[in-house]
């Protein structure tokens, strides 16, 4: 357990697992169902510690099955609902997201990402890219990912997403790796929001399970079958006007000098921060780097890449995978630019004079 | 003026259900639903229902209700009751989905004492894919996955539920009853009350299951689905009270 000092009024130093899960109590979640799986364990415990004094319910699940399933009837009842877990067990999950998506229950889910495939191993990785942004589980449906790349990020981004899935109702999953989940920054926390009481939740969720108490013409169901056609294509196409509008209002990214360099990295998470400190390197060896951050994965943030310098000579996707993220890359780059990749994994963590040389070595090659 | 003596129960609301002819669904739904409507806790009632036959519960039953993936309706009840501890939580589910792929869900709900009460159509089949093998297929019984009879060499032996959930200290109160007579529907009503008044008084997890009928997948008649509950089901699944507070 790291230190927190809770009398302090703002910045407290703190894991980032312990940041995010504080955020999540404060950002107004009673409700937290989890299994233990490295590098999330500190979740799990913090909220088991943690939640109870702030008037909430932890359930150690028996699986991430069932804990995604508990955070469907927690939404479903109209709680607001954050888990984690950590790449297999995240895997698990996955039928459950679909089945929170078709049937529009809100939950926060964070993901520590660590490496595969398989049982693969403990240390950071990005390799869930794919699983992520696009889904392990069945049918049409888009999840909102947002990957910070700082404990106080994560910590922002926690906070908000509470708010975020209950206003879409649909889940919002937080990007994180085993990295952020285990090293310790400070951070200042979020003010706690009011909760309202289990009695109170039909004034704001009309459409919670809650009992209908004497009037039964407003009757709530939460499903996800429809088993004729017209209905089920009705209701998809309900759900992507939703992701539309998704789209034009959470697409998010932070660029560094883009419209003037000779190259533009791209990375996310973690390796953005890495990625900052190679582009100063490659500065004083007078190449212009440029730095296109994707907060949002998706919706990817596509049109800052129209941003790129004419004179860029490449776009390199930097990421702890075997190129999983420069799929998005290319669409956004639309072979305008070529694209390269730069890539770590295994838990391998690349250092900053790793990316400025072998962002150097890709040029070399333009 | 006459005094009705068997009316339509609120309970259920006045839909065309998608049950076969024969098939005890709508007694055990019944039997639910009016048990809430006499404790006067309809509109207090959350159902999670089943991956099965009775996916459509919710268009039948008259409380709020979702869907659950198949088997995990337990776990969704957990989180149910969670955020509205006072209310009546229930489950509804069939063989393949509490015994086969939630085995792990109601075990754990059972170990943990959750106070919301799982109501379990034991029929000796999977009915809406088409009758397969079910974990609860008795030893010779015919199926579409077992077409020569279940063979307990190769595909082992039914689970008997009640029996095994009787052991977790977390299950409070556990009665198997039989949709065969009317004196078992009637046994069954009581069971129902009795799991809905043990989860009022928040004692720990309640589970009834019913020894139920499906002629259309066992190819039988209705009639002679209701003998084959009490000659072939009923030995291997002996109806009674397994525990009980007090």
């Amino acid at each position: 357990m790291s230190t927190t000092y809770q009398e302090s009024p703002s910045r407290v130093l703190m894991k980032g697992n312990e940041a995010f899960a504080e955020s999540a109590i404060r950002g107004g979640c009673r409700y937290y169902f989890g299994y233990p799986i490295t590098p999330q364990n500190e979740i799990p415990e913090y909220m088991s510690r943690e939640l109870p004094k702030n008037g909430g319910h932890f359930i150690q699940a028996e699986s991430e099955i069932s804990a995604i399933n508990m955070a469907y009837g927690a939404g479903a009842a109209g709680g607001r609902v954050f888990i984690s877990s950590s790449s297999p067990g995240i895997a698990l999950m996955q039928e459950g997201m679909s089945f929170a998506c078709c049937a529009e229950v809100p939950m926060v889910i964070l993901t520590v990402c660590r490496c595969g495939p398989g049982i693969g191993g403990i240390q950071p990785g990005q390799a869930d890219y794919f699983q992520a942004t696009r889904g392990g589980g069945n049918g049409d449906y888009k999840i909102p990912v947002f990957a910070p790349s700082s404990i106080q990020e994560g910590s922002d981004l926690v906070f908000e997403a509470m708010e975020l899935a209950d206003k879409w109702r649909n889940p919002i999953i937080i990007f994180t790796d085993g990295l952020l989940g285990q090293m310790m920054e400070p951070v200042t926390l979020p003010e706690h929001i009011d909760v309202a009481s289990s009695k109170d939740i039909r004034k704001s969720k009309a459409w919670a399970l809650t009992g209908y108490g004497a009037d039964d013409s407003s009757r709530n169901t939460i499903t996800s079958l429809r088993l004729q056609p017209e209905v089920l294509e009705k209701h998809v196409h309900h759900l992507f006007d939703k992701y539309t509008e998704i789209e034009k209002t959470l697409t998010r990214a932070e660029t560094i000098g883009i419209e003037d360099c000779d190259v533009v990295l791209v990375a996310y998470g973690i390796v953005a921060r890495i990625t900052k400190e190679a582009i100063e390197m490659l500065a004083r060896d007078g190449i212009k780097a440029g730095l296109i951050r994707p907060i949002s994965l998706w919706p990817f943030p596509h049109s800052v890449f129209d941003k790129i310098s004419n004179k860029a000579k490449a776009v390199i996707s930097t990421e702890l995978s075997m190129g999983q993220m420069i799929e998005d890359v290319r669409l956004a780059v639309a072979n305008r630019l070529p694209v390269r990749l730069l890539s770590r994994t295994g838990g391998m963590i690349p250092t900053s004079l790793e990316i400025a040389e072998r962002t150097k070595k890709i040029l070399a090659t333009m | 003026m006459l005094k009705p003596i068997f009316e339509y129960t609120k309970g259920m609301l006045r839909v065309e259900t998608n049950f076969c002819p024969g098939c005890t669904h709508g007694i055990s739904h019944r039997l639910i639903t009016e048990t809430l409507d006499e404790m006067g806790k309809l509109g207090e009632a959350i159902g999670c229902g089943p991956i099965g036959c009775a996916v459509m519960a919710h268009k039948f039953m008259n409380v709020d209700m979702c869907e659950c993936a198949h088997g995990r309706a337990p776990a969704v009840a957990s989180g149910v009751k969670r955020v509205h501890p006072d209310n009546l939580v229930f489950t509804y589910q069939g063989d393949g989905d509490l015994a086969s792929i939630g085995t792990a869900e109601i075990i754990h709900a059972a170990a943990r004492g959750e106070c919301f009460s799982t109501f379990f159509v034991n029929n000796a089949i999977y009915g809406m894919t088409g009758g397969q093998m079910a974990p609860t297929t008795l030893p010779g019984q015919r199926s579409t996955t077992s077409q020569t009879g279940r063979d307990t060499g190769k595909s082992g032996f039914p689970i008997r539920v009640c029996e095994l959930l009787s052991t977790l200290d977390g299950a409070v109160y556990v009665e198997r009853v039989a949709l065969n007579s009317p004196a078992g529907v009637a046994k069954a009503k009581k069971a129902v009350r009795r799991a809905f008044d043990v989860q009022e008084k928040k004692l720990g997890f309640s589970f009834v299951e019913f020894v139920s009928a499906c002629p259309t997948n066992w190819g039988l008649s209705p009639v002679a689905a209701v003998d084959f509950i009490k000659e072939k089901m009923l030995p291997y699944y002996p109806p009674g009270v397994f525990k009980s507070p007090q």
